[in-house]
């Protein structure tokens, strides 16, 4: 697939998932759509549906509720599609983890590719993430 | 006729949260609302139980990003209430000024999301290019762009440093004349005035029937701001009007939004004139709390969030209760929804400001042919925008 990789890599389009965060990774995330960020110059662009996405950027800690329709989206979107896992909550679990209602394990919901720490990150760490994984998809 | 139903959500490009809504229609019109809430339940309360009072305040913060000062804010005001403790001067400067920087980037947030929701991107770009300074105040004031993580029981956890004086002014300067320019281009934009004028009214009756807060129920002509009706922190020592108006539609909810955030920047200015002269301790020791209970009570950017606190003596709550503002604004929907059209529900539904990770402290896909549906939802807000643009264009 190297060859598909470096296609994809030129543009990748984004989708939003969000799995009951806190809303802050999700406005840093459009954050970097606006002018001081500005990540489409970058061919990242933000997309409106899972059917068109490469890459899915997930946040928060998963409830009950909403974990199966999470697996459900992903299932949803074309191959190969790659997860970066937004904030700390996908990540550790963040201060929910002792929650009744949050998944224990997020990765046997979805398999995740990429964790960038932070809570929430800045704006920076995630351009990184994204320039390192275009790096990756570049071989 | 028959009714048909549209699903919007869970997981919709309009809702940067997921969040369900089932809209009724009979032809173009809204009959119904429904909405299907619980995805972003993460069970604060409950954890917050199990941890100390310094931790509860780090979990509250979480409940929102947005409104990160808020929450607690009326937190560490439940657990003073308890004990009556004092709060040194300086800290209650340093509080309100967070609190004002939080509601200006929240305004200008909520601003231009309506912007984008209705199709003007401009508007939308405009408004969050201004907030990166505020947000770069945010992080000269506290260290964090979003979760501060500066208040504690009995003041705050970092103080203001007298270099930085200079550069807060700076940003603040600048903020201050954006903003009045982006405010004064909205207000007399004969587009966004022709789009939104009448639309979703709530009825000063409706708002009341409701129990409506904040910028919602101010917008229908209902003065209540927790601010100046039961001040805390340093907001009886600042000079600010509460902004009221009278129509109850979207465009005077947006008025209302813009002109609060130009008296938050006076706030601001207040505060930070203070903060040279005003020395001293920013916090005080509390050593333990004693049994009781106590409310604490903000005026959150949406409305007034309320929480609830009960002591045992211990180093933990035995409850911890929060009434986040959404709760009781998304119901007026039911009110403000009825009779409009579809292609004015979106924004309807978006001047509320709702924030459902307060709510609920989370999207289904039903039926992917169903969900297209929402998908021309966000068109048809758009193009009715675009045609009232292409008429007065056409009229020049
Ligand atoms: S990582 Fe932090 S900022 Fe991001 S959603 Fe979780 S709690 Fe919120």
């Amino acid at each position: 697939m190297g060859w598909y990789n470096k296609r994809l890599a030129k543009s990748l389009w984004v989708f939003h998932v969000s799995g009951s965060p806190c809303n802050n990774c999700d406005i840093e995330i459009l954050d970097l759509l606006t002018p001081k960020y500005d990540v489409e110059r970058l061919g990242i662009k933000l997309v409106g549906s899972v059917r068109q996405a490469d890459v899915l950027l997930v946040t928060g800690v998963f409830n009950n509720k909403v974990a199966p329709k999470i697996k459900k989206l992903y299932e949803q979107a074309p191959k190969p599609v790659f997860v970066v896992a937004v904030g700390t909550c996908p990540a550790s679990g963040c201060t929910f983890k002792d929650s009744y209602n949050t998944v224990e394990k997020r990765e046997d919901v979805i398999p995740i590719d990429m964790y960038i720490p932070g809570c929430p990150p800045k704006p920076e760490a995630m351009i990184e993430a994204v320039a390192k994984l275009i790096g990756v998809l570049n071989g | 006729m028959s009714k048909n139903k549209i699903p919007i959500g869970p997981f919709h490009p309009l809702l940067e949260e997921a969040e369900y809504f089932e809209l009724t229609v009979d032809g173009e019109t809204v009959v119904d609302i429904d909405l299907e809430i619980g995805w972003m339940h993460r069970g604060h309360e409950f954890i917050s139980e199990q941890k100390s009072f310094t931790q509860s305040i780090y979990l509250v913060e979480r409940i929102c990003g947005i409104c990160s000062t808020s929450h607690p804010l009326a937190c560490v005001h439940a657990v003073e209430d308890i004990d009556n403790i004092d709060i040194p001067l300086r800290a209650r400067y340093i509080r309100t000024l967070v609190g004002e920087l939080e509601r200006i980037h929240s305004h200008l947030l909520w601003l231009g999301l309506a912007g984008h929701f209705i199709g003007y991107d401009t508007l939308w770009m405009w408004a969050w290019k201004y907030r990166e300074p505020v947000l770069r105040m945010c992080e000269i004031v506290s260290g964090n762009r979003n979760h501060y993580g500066i208040m504690r029981v009995g003041g705050v956890a970092k103080d203001v440093d007298t270099g930085a004086i200079p550069d807060l002014m700076k940003n603040l300067d600048m903020i201050d004349s954006k903003i009045v320019m982006v405010a004064n281009a909205a207000k007399d934009d004969p587009v966004l005035k022709a789009r939104l004028k009448g639309v979703g009214v709530l009825s000063y009756e409706d708002a009341i029937a409701y129990c409506a807060t904040g910028p919602t129920s101010r917008a229908s002509g209902v003065p209540s701001d927790i601010r100046r009706d039961d001040p805390t922190d340093a907001y009886d020592l600042v000079d600010f009007d509460v902004i009221v108006a009278s129509n109850g539609d979207v465009y005077d909810k947006l008025v209302v939004r813009l002109l609060e955030t130009i008296e938050s920047t006076k706030i601001i200015r207040q505060c930070i004139e203070k903060l040279k002269t005003v020395k001293g301790p920013i916090l005080n020791n509390v050593k333990e709390i004693s049994p009781g209970e106590g409310i604490g009570r903000y005026e959150a950017p949406r409305g007034e969030v309320f929480h609830y606190m009960r002591s045992d003596g211990t180093n933990r709550p035995i409850r911890h209760k929060v009434r986040a503002p959404s709760y009781v604004n998304i119901p007026t929907y039911s009110a403000s929804c009825k009779g409009i059209s579809v292609s004015d529900a979106l924004i309807t539904l978006a001047a509320v400001d709702p924030c459902y990770c307060c709510t609920e402290r989370s999207l289904k896909i039903k039926d992917i042919k169903k969900n297209k549906c929402s998908f021309n939802l966000l068109d048809l807000s758009r193009s009715k925008t675009k045609r009232i643009r292409r008429k007065f264009n056409g009229n020049k």
